[in-house]
């Protein structure tokens, strides 16, 4: 019984059973396969999390953004005004997590790459672009770069998927995403 | 001082019991399961307020009792009935006396004394951090040190287990190795001791940060030894409930591992490897380079897995060789189904252990890999996931001995007997869908831990897909089942343990709770070369290959997201 102290005193000396010597085979053979899948992902596969990553200070993240918003901004909307900024194909795309918003809204082009760029203010946030399901941790003081590549145009939130304190669920931003003229 | 603890002698097992180690079994158990029905009533009502239709308590509440669910069921009903086991696999199992019950009551109240802290504290409102308290979130500070009084009780009940493993040794009160179980148990303390270790490391300076004395804390850093406690503690439970898995199997029905070399190896593999475990829980975090991502999220190459999936097939194993030693032959299946199915320790342990595979491991290593992550991070999956595996998979495993641990060591009848039947399923289909509907819907996209999925107040509008609704419905559903289950396990347990008959010789005659022929109808173990298993050859067949097509159909999800660099 297994309650009971092995009968046997030299249980290390058992001959295996053979179903556990099969089946530990296959499991770990499984194991190698699973973990060559992600070695071969990141070399063939498209979608990669990107390792570039820097510290940041939240001023100057928002410096850069607000840079870019004063450069790119082709129009405002709602009651709020957020802008709506257009940054070049291939260029770079910041964006702010806060209490409770993403700002601003993006406007890309399907089939073109940018940089996008993320942090946080104040606490941890989540980037969760819907409904296409990407998620990205959002974190302050560190500033994450990851090249994007839209694959379908339309209208994608931005839900907040980290708690964030009373006002989490009403955190939610945009980013469109237009054909090529 | 070696005599001075009183024995009693255990009439169905022939076990020495040791007084204080009972008394104190009693309590760690009556705890957990106050604890367990306070976190449970606030996890219903967070089900219900995710039920779009329902949607119960205004937001500030919500919050509150996400919280507070997270860390009564969590932390103090886990552990506390994880330090019950600790003490029972020690001293009950190897005859010995409990080493220092003076300190093992000592560890009690401060056990106690946190878990009630950290419960004012979010009850008061200012500390609706979530269970993870993720910096620089600030809660009150006397969660925070509730949770360090709390882990520092914990700590030294595992050293008390520790001496009382000595104690066995030296006073010679078994022959030879330690049974398995109690391997197991040890496997559960070494990691608890690395487990709250970690705990130390970062609750001691979030403290310190919430009182003022240190200004920041990074919140990497803060993640990073956060899931070493994290989630080592979940590998504690995995180890602990695999013993109980282990218990029950030897105890109701005679069974043995198919070979102790291997299931003891697949315990220690568990200790080796997953201090790496904490990478998996930053796999979409920015600033880790992806090399160590992959290796750690594999624990090197998915070793611990490898535990898990010897367990999963050596459970299974060695109930299948005991039936069949007991002439149920017939067939691939004859064994299972003449199994005790009415046995409520029986049927919890099965589907603890089935539940705990198909759901909990192979939802667990999905979500893991690391670029998987990125279409699962934070939804609903997560919850989903865990709930398979420490609801469907611990806690059932726990209720499950439960009612052996009622007649032997409470030596109290269970009351209604009719009910307790049907409990463990009961509460294992409420368990198995509020686990598959959360996975669905964050399959979905529906992120947890948020309390309104239509945005209603927000300013811009998104609607998530009407199937999520749908998930959000039957998820509420299953809450209420799991309710209802985890309801029956309550009024059994407190009506037999404060209001049962007390277990006479006569209802031990009619009634055994230990298998009739024990340990003598399979008493050659090891290799065994006269048994096929058919069945669980099939089962594994079963599972192994729903494992690798689940795995695959994630990548070909993954493929269709846009393309990231
Ligand atoms: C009646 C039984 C239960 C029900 C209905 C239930 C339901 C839920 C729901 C709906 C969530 C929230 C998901 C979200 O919005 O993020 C949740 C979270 C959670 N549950 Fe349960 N649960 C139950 C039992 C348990 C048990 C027994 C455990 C542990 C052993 C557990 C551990 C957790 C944890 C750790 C969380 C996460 C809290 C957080 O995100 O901070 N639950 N549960
Ligand atoms: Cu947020
Ligand atoms: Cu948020």
């Amino acid at each position: 019984m297994a309650i009971t102290p092995p009968e046997n005193r030299l249980w290390w000396n058992e001959p295996l059973h053979r179903m556990e010597i099969v089946w530990i085979t296959i499991a770990f053979l499984w194991g190698v396969v699973m973990f060559l899948t992600m070695v071969y992902w990141h070399i063939a596969g498209q979608q990669n999390l990107s390792n570039e990553a820097y510290r940041v200070k939240p001023d100057a993240f928002a410096a850069k953004a607000e840079a870019m918003v004063a450069r790119y901004k082709v129009r405002e909307e709602g009651d709020s005004k957020i802008p709506v900024v257009r940054p070049p194909a291939g260029g770079d795309a910041y964006l702010i997590a806060r209490l409770w918003e993403w700002w601003p809204i993006l406007e890309l082009e399907k089939g073109q790459s940018y940089r996008l760029h993320l942090s946080s203010m104040d606490w941890l946030h989540g980037f969760s672009l819907q409904p296409t399901n990407i998620n990205i941790q959002v974190h302050p003081n560190y500033e994450m770069v990851l090249t994007v590549t839209p694959t379908q145009s339309g209208e994608f939130a931005v839900v907040c998927n980290e708690f964030c304190g009373i006002g989490h669920h009403n955190m939610l931003g945009r980013i469109y995403v237009v054909d090529r003229k | 001082m070696a005599n001075a603890a009183a024995f009693r002698v255990c009439p169905e097992t022939g076990l020495k019991v040791c007084h204080h180690a009972e008394i104190l079994i009693k309590a760690n158990a009556v705890v957990a399961v106050v604890f367990l029905a306070i976190g449970g009533l606030f996890g219903l009502l967070v089900a219900l307020t995710r039920w779009p239709a329902v949607h119960i308590l205004p937001a500030d509440l919500f919050y509150l009792a996400l919280t507070a669910h997270g860390a009564d069921v969590l932390l103090f009903w886990i552990i506390f009935f994880e330090i019950a086991v600790l003490y029972f696999a020690s001293a009950v199992l190897l005859n010995s006396r409990l080493a220092a019950p003076k300190w093992a009551w000592f560890a009690f109240a401060l056990m106690l004394v946190g878990a009630l802290m950290a419960n004012v504290a979010v009850l008061q409102g200012e500390s609706s951090v979530m269970f993870t308290s993720y910096v620089p979130m600030k809660a009150a500070p006397h969660f925070y040190l509730g949770l360090i009084v709390f882990a520092v009780g914990a700590l030294i009940a595992c050293f008390v287990f520790f001496g009382t493993l000595v104690i066995a040794r030296q006073e010679r009160t078994y022959e030879g190795s330690i049974p398995l179980v109690t391997f197991g148990a040890v496997t559960a303390a070494v990691i608890a001791v690395y487990t709250i270790a970690s705990g130390a490391i970062i609750l001691i300076p979030t403290f310190l940060w919430s009182v003022g004395i240190i200004p920041h804390l990074d919140s990497i850093m803060y993640k990073v030894v956060w899931w070493g406690m994290g989630h080592s503690s979940q590998q504690i439970n995995v180890s602990a409930h695999v013993a109980v898995w282990y218990a029950i199997a030897a105890m109701v029905l005679g069974a043995k591992p198919l070979s102790e070399k291997v299931s003891r190896t697949a315990f220690l593999l568990y200790i080796a490897f997953l201090q790496l475990a904490s990478a998996h829980h930053l796999l979409v975090d920015p600033g880790i380079s992806s090399s160590w991502k992959v290796f750690n999220t594999s624990y090197a190459i998915y070793l611990a897995v490898l535990g898990s999936m010897i367990h999963g097939m050596s459970v299974p194993g060695a109930i299948e060789a005991a039936q069949r030693r007991r002439g149920l032959t017939q067939g691939a299946f004859d064994w299972l189904r003449r199994a005790p199915w009415g046995n409520p320790a029986f049927s919890g342990m099965v589907l603890s252990v089935i539940m705990f595979g198909f759901l909990g491991g192979i939802s667990g290593v999905v979500l893991g890999t690391e670029q998987l992550n990125l279409i699962m991070h934070n939804t609903l999956y997560v919850p989903g996931h865990f709930h398979a595996t420490v609801v469907a998979g611990t806690t059932l495993a726990f209720m499950a001995i439960t009612y052996l641990v009622v007649p032997l060591i409470f030596r109290k009848e269970i009351m209604f007997p009719g009910m307790a039947r049907w409990q463990p399923y009961l509460f294992g289909l409420g368990a198995m869908g509020i686990s598959f509907f959360m996975m669905g819907a964050g399959t979905l996209g529906v992120s947890r831990r948020h309390w309104d999925m239509t945005f209603a107040d927000a300013v811009l509008k998104f609607e998530y897909p009407p199937a999520a609704f749908l998930m959000m419905g039957l998820n509420g559903i299953s809450a209420l089942l799991a309710t209802l289950g985890g309801i029956m396990f309550i009024v059994i347990v407190v009506g037999s343990v404060f209001f049962g008959k007390p277990r006479d010789e006569a209802a031990i005659k009619r009634n055994p709770v230990i298998g009739p022929s024990g340990g003598a109808a399979v008493s050659q173990y090891g290799g065994e070369a006269t048994f096929n298993l058919p069945g669980t050859t099939i089962l594994v067949a079963v599972f192994f290959v729903s494992f690798v097509l689940y795995y695959f159909i994630n990548w070909k999800y993954l493929s269709e997201v846009w393309p990231l660099r």
